[in-house]
Formats: C-alpha cells, sequence, structure tokens
C-alpha cells in the first residue's frame, strides 16, 4: 500500500470539454444500465489527460456527478489506483520501471540520470518540463530497462540513449517511441531465431513481411 | 524445437501486419462458424481434450473453467472477462499478443463466450498499456465492421466485445479484485466462495481468463485438442509463451513447446547466459511470484508445471527472470519484497503489515545489518502471510522470500559476519526506492 493524499492547492473548478463530454458519454454505454460507476476509471483517466496529466479534488467531485456517485466512492478510487497523479507533473511525466527485471538490466543507471537531470523523486524540474517517479514493473520485461514518458513506452535504454531521448523531447524534437537500439518489438536482438520461414531471419524478406518493413 | 508450422502466434514480434487483412491471411477467423455449429459441448470437450491450463499463472485447465459456468438465465447473462492486467513482474506476453495479434484475441474471445452462452465480453487491460489498448480498440473496430462480431454478425451468434482499463493497481490481476475494479470499485478482492462462475461481474455468471489461454482457443479448435496435446510433457501439454529477461544476451519472448529444458530455451534464443552458463547463479522461472531455482537445479529441468514444482517453484506466467553471478541476489528479492509492499491492496492484516515488515527486514539483510537469528525469524514471519489472506498476493509475497531462505541463507549470513566485522553508522544505501 501507499499513502495518497490529494494536492494542498487545488484549483477552482473543473469541467469536461464538449469532447471529453461526448467520450464520456460512449464510455458510460459499454456498460449495462445501471452499472454506471464501471465507466469512473475511465472518466478520471480523461479528467487527468485533460488536466495536464493530473488529478485535481473538482476533477473527481465532476466525475461523482457525472456518474451519480458519492464523492467518496470516487475519491477512494482515485487514491486507491497509482496511475492518478494527485498532484501537478512536468510536461513529460518518466514513470521508471524499478523492479527486479528492469533493476537486473540497470534502472539504476537511468534512475541516477533522472537525479542529476532532473532532480529528486515527484518534484518538477524548474522549467516544467520533468518529473519523475520510479513505479512497479511496466510489463516490458523482455525490453528492460524501460521508462514511460507520458503515454509512451521507450525501452532498451542505456544512460547515453537516454540522456539524448530526454535532450529531443526537452526540444520538441521528434523522437522514436519503443525500443531506443532498433529492435521491433520484444524479438531477440540481431536475428529472429523462430518465424524465420513467415518473416526471414530479419523480419523483413519473409511472405508475410510487412512491405514498409521489408525496406532497410 | 518447436516449428514455425505448430506456432500459433504468427506474428508475435508485429514484422507482420496487425491488422483484419494480415490477421485474415495467417489464418484467423477462418471460417469460424464452422466452429460453432459444432456445438459448445464439443468445443469444451476439444478444450479440455487439449490439457489446455491456464496460461495466467495458476494453471488451472481451461476447459474445465469453461464447463463450470451455468445455464443461460435471461436474468442474469453471463460474462466473459478477459484478463489483461498484465502486471506479475517479468511477464511480457499478453501485451505482444493485443498489440500484434489482437484478431487471435477477438475470436478467442467469441469462440469462448458461445461455449458459455455468453453474449458480452469485457477484457480488462492494465491502464499502463495505452498504445495496445488503442490497437485493440482498433481491431474490435474492424471486427465490428466486418460484422466478425456484434448484434447481427454473419456467424449467428450476437456478441459484443469492449475494452475496459485499470489505471496502475497489481491486484487487479487477481480475477475477484478485477471484477470490483471493472464495477468501478477499489481493487479489493472478493472472499470465495461464491465463485465468479455463479457471483462474478455484477452478481452475473462470469469466468476469467488469461489473454493467452483465450487467443490460443481458436486454433486449438481448428487443428484440433489432440494436436495441442502433443507438445510437453502429459499434464503440461501445449505451446506457451516464454518471456525471457535479465541477464540473458538476447532477452526475448518466444513461443516454445511446453517442457523445453532451460539450456535449450535460453541457448536458441535468448543467446544464452550473459558469460556462458557457468555464470548462471539462479533463475525465477515463473514471474516474481515463484521461488527462485538455483542454478545447477534449473539448468537442465525441463520447463513446466510439474517440474518446477517439484522444484519448490513454479511455472506461473513463464516469466523467466535469468541472474548471473555478478548479481545481488538479496537485494534483488528485497526489490520484490518492496513491490509487494508497494502492491498489496490493505484489506488483508498480514498481508498489509507483512510486507513491509518483509521489506525493511530483507533489505537490511541485503547490507548484513541484521542477526542470523533475524533469518528463522523471517522465515516464521512468511509463514504467518501465506495462507492467510483472501487472495494470493500474501502468499506472492512470501515465496520469494522462502526461495532466498532456502537457497542463499550462507549468502545472508556471509554478509552478516562481514557487516558484524566492520559496523558503521551511515544509513541504509543502495536501496532507494520511493519514499514512504
Amino acid at each position: 500500500m501507499s499513502v495518497r493524499r490529494l494536492a494542498e492547492v487545488q484549483p477552482e473548478s473543473f469541467a469536461f470539454t464538449p469532447e471529453n463530454e461526448a467520450f464520456a458519454e460512449a464510455i458510460v454505454k459499454k456498460y449495462p444500465e445501471g452499472r454506471e460507476a464501471s465507466a469512473v476509471i475511465s472518466l478520471l483517466w480523461q479528467a487527468q489527460k485533460q488536466n495536464d496529466y493530473w488529478l485535481p479534488k473538482p476533477a473527481i467531485e465532476a466525475v461523482a456527478n457525472r456518474l451519480g456517485m458519492s464523492y467518496i466512492r470516487v475519491l477512494e478510487v482515485a487514491t486507491f489506483y497509482t496511475m492518478f497523479n494527485l498532484a501537478p507533473v512536468g510536461r513529460f511525466y518518466v514513470q521508471l520501471c524499478g523492479t527486479t527485471p528492469c533493476l537486473l538490466c540497470g534502472s539504476d543507471e537511468i534512475k541516477a540520470v533522472l537525479r542529476r537531470r532532473v532532480g529528486e523523486e515527484a518534484q518538477v524540474s524548474a522549467d516544467g518540463n520533468f518529473s519523475w517517479r520510479e513505479v512497479e514493473c511496466l510489463g516490458a520485461c523482455c525490453n528492460a530497462p524501460m521508462v514511460q514518458i507520458n503515454d509512451d513506452y521507450y525501452e532498451d535504454l542505456t544512460p547515453e540513449n537516454f540522456e539524448t531521448l530526454l535532450d529531443d523531447l526537452a526540444a520538441d524534437r521528434p523522437v522514436k517511441i519503443g525500443s531506443q537500439t532498433g529492435r521491433v518489438t520484444s524479438e531477440p536482438a540481431g536475428r529472429l531465431t523462430s518465424l524465420t520461414s513467415l518473416y526471414g531471419a530479419d523480419g523483413r524478406s519473409g511472405p508475410l513481411s510487412l512491405p514498409q518493413s521489408k525496406k532497410p | 524445437m518447436l516449428e514455425d508450422k505448430d506456432r500459433i502466434f504468427t506474428n508475435l514480434y508485429g514484422f507482420g501486419d496487425w491488422g483484419l487483412k494480415g490477421a485474415l491471411a495467417r489464418g484467423a477467423w477462418d471460417n469460424t462458424k464452422k466452429l460453432i455449429d459444432k456445438g459448445k459441448d464439443w468445443i469444451i470437450g476439444e478444450m479440455k481434450a487439449s490439457g489446455l491450463r491456464g496460461r495466467g499463472g495458476a494453471g488451472f485447465p481451461t476447459g474445465l473453467k469453461w464447463s463450470f459456468m451455468p445455464k443461460a438465465d435471461p436474468a442474469r447473462p453471463s460474462y466473459l472477462v478477459v484478463n489483461a492486467d498484465e502486471s506479475e513482474p517479468g511477464t511480457c506476453k499478453d501485451r505482444e499478443i493485443m498489440r500484434n495479434d489482437p484478431h487471435l484475441l477477438i475470436e478467442g474471445c467469441f469462440v469462448a463466450c458461445f461455449a458459455m452462452e455468453a453474449h458480452a465480453c469485457y477484457i480488462y487491460i492494465r491502464g499502463e498499456y495505452i498504445l495496445e489498448r488503442e490497437r485493440l480498440e482498433a481491431a474490435i473496430a474492424q471486427a465490428y465492421e466486418a460484422k466478425l462480431v456484434g448484434k447481427n454478425n454473419i456467424h449467428g451468434w450476437p456478441f459484443d466485445i469492449y475494452v475496459h482499463h485499470g489505471a496502475g493497481a497489481y491486484i487487479c490481476g487477481e480475477e475477484t479484485a478485477l471484477l470490483e475494479s471493472l464495477e468501478g470499485k477499489k481493487g479489493m478482492p472478493r472472499l470465495k466462495p461464491p465463485f465468479p462462475a455463479n457471483m462474478g461481474l455484477y452478481g452475473c455468471p462470469t469466468t476469467v481468463n488469461n489473454v493467452e489461454s483465450i487467443a490460443v482457443a481458436p486454433t486449438i479448435l481448428r487443428r484440433g485438442g489432440a494436436w495441442f496435446a502433443g507438445f510437453g510433457a502429459k499434464n503440461n501439454s501445449g505451446t506457451k509463451l516464454f518471456c525471457i529477461s535479465g541477464h540473458v544476451n538476447k532477452p526475448c519472448n518466444v513461443e516454445e513447446a511446453m517442457s523445453i529444458p532451460f539450456r535449450e530455451l535460453i541457448d536458441k534464443h535468448c543467446g544464452g547466459v550473459r558469460g556462458g552458463s557457468d555464470n548462471l547463479l539462479a533463475v525465477i522461472p515463473g514471474g516474481s511470484s515463484v521461488p527462485l531455482v538455483p542454478a545447477h537445479e534449473i539448468i537442465d529441468a525441463a520447463m513446466d508445471f510439474d517440474t518446477l514444482r517439484d522444484l519448490k517453484s513454479g511455472l506461473g506466467t513463464a516469466a523467466v527472470i535469468v541472474m548471473d553471478k555478478s548479481t545481488d541476489i538479496v537485494r534483488a528479492i528485497a526489490r520484490l519484497s518492496y513491490f509487494y509492499k508497494h502492491e498489496s491492496c490493505g484489506q488483508c492484516t498480514p498481508c498489509r503489515e507483512g510486507t513491509g515488515w518483509l521489506w525493511r527486514v530483507v533489505s537490511r539483510m541485503a547490507e548484513g545489518r541484521a542477526h542470523k537469528r533475524e533469518i528463522d525469524i523471517l522465515l516464521e514471519v512468511t509463514t504467518q502471510i501465506e495462507g492467510h489472506t483472501i487472495c494470493a498476493l500474501g502468499d506472492a509475497a512470501a515465496w520469494p522470500v522462502q526461495g532466498l531462505i532456502r537457497h542463499f541463507r550462507h549468502e545472508i549470513e556471509r554478509r552478516i559476519d562481514q557487516y558484524a566485522a566492520n559496523p558503521h553508522p551511515e544509513p541504509l544505501k543502495g536501496f532507494e526506492v520511493a519514499a514512504e
């Protein structure tokens, strides 16, 4: 368990944008009548995205009103699930996986880069660009170490390519999502050891390989 | 070694097209109507004959689970819920299915729902998998468009499929916590009985299955249960996705036959252990919840449920975490203890208090700042947590520590001696995790 509390400084109010209001309506329809509460996580998540990736108290209340739930029920959901940020985060919110598979592959070095460049955990950097947290297993263990920045995974990190990634993000240059060492997903680096009859040893020369990936 | 023609996940790495066109070319949705025309009893019979054991960790026979569902009752509709809350440390297989071959999963949901007389399916995907969720939603939209699913689909069994996401809670991988979360509550496991097959989602009959268990079903039905049962040792049949991480030269996901020897798995697909097989220290063979197995016991062991159980560990999710001799083994396990402390839902006292206690003691031991008698106290406390909680998270927190003491007690004692010879007042270091 972790103790999670709402931020001390809260905005006055929160209201869904018309687009998000339409989104909420579509989400609620996924569940049977009378089971609107099922939509609570999706709506809180949408509220968080609308509010610069953190969830203020008025948003929690707005979701409760929208779904006809009591405030306390929504508040306990918002504090239970750790993806809800209860305080402001940087423009790029870095979640560093530190669980054992990543630890074995060098997440400490990635953490050292964050400490040096961004500062202590959960603090937003002076320019507002970055903040970071160590989180539990993000489920990309074959591509360890890795981080999630806002919505996207960045994998196969080294201190060097991670520094480049942070530089590029801060300067708003385009970055490559996923592996930073050229792997496509979680295949063995270099050459395939299975599915070669379908994709060739390089993955790009078999009968089922995607046309665009056939180009080097 | 498993041949490509016997592999089910033919786009595991995403080198091919994830969309409907690519999936059709690889054989998904191929005359699905013929499968369901054979009837639900035939489907459940084939699933039982295949010997498929659930791929989410516990290894419960999937066909048997499906047969527990009661007859359809209009007042209490049946549900299939797919557990895609993949968060067991070391496990990253379902992610590849959902982003690279989502139609295998969608077709699997359809036939499973037909077999259990359900008309609705929810896929509960972990919140962090955002790209995977969007990919899955796009694939479902394609399936609706092609009338493969939906109220008036071409197969004649009304069926709706929805994606629901979580928001970062490992405990929601426990089936009843998942149902609570799906109902819009905190993910706190329910007492069983009643089991979900009688009283599940919204109080209705529900079956919860892992992504991989569902995604392999259509291929099993097309090729026959006997085909699937032909791989692996008795009672451990089939093909399986292994996720190999840690100290191997080329970590990867790979589909292999069950019961493949550990050495063959690592040498063929992962370029061997870093520094050679003599450099292997220990392996966690089934995700963080199972006890580690030392090198000499695992190296030639068959990777399946029964062999690993006999080694006092388990196949779990087949997430193989390899540790070479450079590993600080006590710290590696201490980090897992922190994981369980962080992810305990807080409902049962032995787990809520015990996981934190384990973490504090094991991290002291990582630096040798303990007494040797505390090792036995620690072991005793793990047995007080294990089996005394509503769900298996308490057990999962206890087992890695028990495995550590069973096989590396000498290492803990060595560190205690080392520290005792040179005590110092500095704060615990080398183990920095989120502030309490």
